[in-house]
């Protein structure tokens, strides 16, 4: 089957400046790497970083809920 | 503790009594739109928080982001476009409509926009074809031209033959604590269980505290199992094979879309949503035909560092007669003469001529469930 290429819009991008000698030691780093970029590189790292700093809050629930929910397990046999 | 909802907070869209009386005895001052089943199952798991961060269908900047970058507009992963498609809209944008699956009100929604799309680019950009072979494809061609976003509030629930069975994420989180599990793999089927779903299940267990078998209940494929034998099916696993504190089955009411790769995302962050902390993906994903790499899944993975649920990549299982036992490609060093491969194609044809599989590819206890039902598969 043929597909005409695909054209990819790309999401609207700012720059953001960091040390020249981090930005090569990232370079070197990515090198033979599936990272196209030093860009690309740090974007993923970003995420990483901010989506485990999300991870450590907690959500919780009003007891009441909680207590409703557990009613429906426990008669449901999935708590004794 | 279990894993955070998706964009961090569970999203909750029921109204409360009050307000759903109220909007219901004013039914008729409100446009209706007429909805499928598929779309009043994805209106239930939004409302849920199956599908956190989203609180309704998407509007278009949300859209174009899922199919070109596989992200929201928050930058959160999101690889599957839920949207609410209509032929012909009857109703503005700013105007709050009921959507009604049949006779039954299933959700008031505030259209916030409504918008064109090119059922080319979705087909391909999400299902990496426009074969109209796909079940997917097939399902986009037949789509309405307009795409309906914004936020809901669900009045009520498609009725659910297996409401037993059916927790959502407040439930699962729950219970998951009350089980005091920190660590929660999810598997994700549409299948009665053999042999190599089983090794699989229990490979990765042995990492975690809990295991959490989640099938998927709704529209299916001909010659798919029934939903009540998929059920049925695995309450006979655990019962004989399964350590009760340490496992769990409840179903989720879903419309596959056979997406592969993009898919396996999906269900991933679905499963976070619901408490779990790991995913296994095996081989083939969410996928059909031969349209996607057995493998496939797996890489498309790497690009979510923030994903927020930790995939278990697991090698399918075969029989090896050498090693007597169930094994995969990595552990095993033996020659494929050796290997019996357990698949679900040749399972279903020896099911349906009366034949019982040999105990290494299916447990007794689970073919004494599929062969008591007259016809269990979809016709």
């Amino acid at each position: 089957m043929h597909f005409e290429p695909e054209v990819v819009k790309v999401e609207e991008l700012v720059a953001i400046k960091i040390p020249k000698s981090l930005h090569e030691r990232i370079k070197e780093r990515i090198e033979g790497t599936g990272f196209e970029s030093v860009d690309e590189y740090v974007t993923y790292v970003l995420r990483e970083v901010l989506a485990n700093l999300e991870e450590e809050e907690e959500e919780v629930f009003s007891e009441e809920e909680e207590e409703k929910v557990k009613e429906r397990l426990r008669a449901l046999g999935y708590l004794d | 503790m279990v894993s955070k909802p998706h964009g961090g907070k569970l999203v909750r869209r029921i109204v409360a009594e009050r307000t759903r009386e109220r909007i219901l005895s004013e039914q008729g001052e409100y446009p209706h739109v007429a909805i499928d089943h598929g779309r009043a199952i994805d209106l239930e798991n939004i409302a849920h928080g199956v599908y956190s961060p989203l609180k309704g269908f998407l509007t278009s900047d949300d859209f174009q982001g899922v199919l070109d970058e596989m992200r929201l507009t928050n930058d959160l992963p999101w690889t599957i476009p839920i949207v609410l498609d209509v032929k012909k809209p009857n109703f503005d944008e700013g105007d709050a409509v009921l959507l009604y699956y049949g006779d039954l009100p299933i959700a008031r929604m505030h259209v916030e926009e409504i918008y064109t799309y090119e059922k080319r680019e979705l087909a391909v950009k999400v299902f990496k074809t426009e074969d109209i072979n796909h079940p997917g494809v097939a399902r986009v061609m037949e789509m309405g031209d307009y795409l309906v976003g914004g936020e809901i509030e669900l009045l009520n629930e498609v009725p659910n033959p297996f409401a037993k069975y059916t927790l959502r994420p407040v439930e699962t989180r729950v219970l998951f604590k009350e089980l005091g599990w920190k660590t929660i793999v999810a598997f994700q089927t549409r299948n009665v269980p053999h042999l190599g779903h089983e090794y699989v299940q229990k490979a990765a267990l042995t990492f975690v505290d809990g295991l959490f078998v989640n099938p998927v209940l709704g529209r299916k494929k001909k010659g798919d199992y029934k939903d009540e034998v998929i059920i049925k099916a695995y309450e006979a696993l655990f019962k004989h094979y399964y350590p009760k504190d340490a496992a769990t089955l409840a179903t989720v009411r879903y419309e596959m879309r056979y997406a592969g790769p993009r898919e396996a995302i999906h269900h991933a962050i679905m499963r976070k949503n619901m408490g779990a902390t790991h995913f296994i993906v095996g081989r083939d994903h969410a996928g059909v035909g031969d349209y996607y790499g057995p493998y496939e899944a797996w890489d498309t993975f790497d690009n979510f560092p923030d994903l927020g649920i930790t995939p278990m990549f697991i090698r399918e299982a075969f029989y090896c007669k050498k090693c007597g036992g169930m094994v995969n490609a990595k552990i095993c060093p033996h020659s494929e003469e050796f290997h019996v491969h357990i698949s679900g194609t040749k399972l279903r044809k020896m099911i349906m001529a009366g034949e019982q599989p040999p105990e290494y590819m299916m447990r007794p206890e689970v073919y004494e469930v599929v062969r008591s039902f007259e016809n269990p598969f979809v016709e």
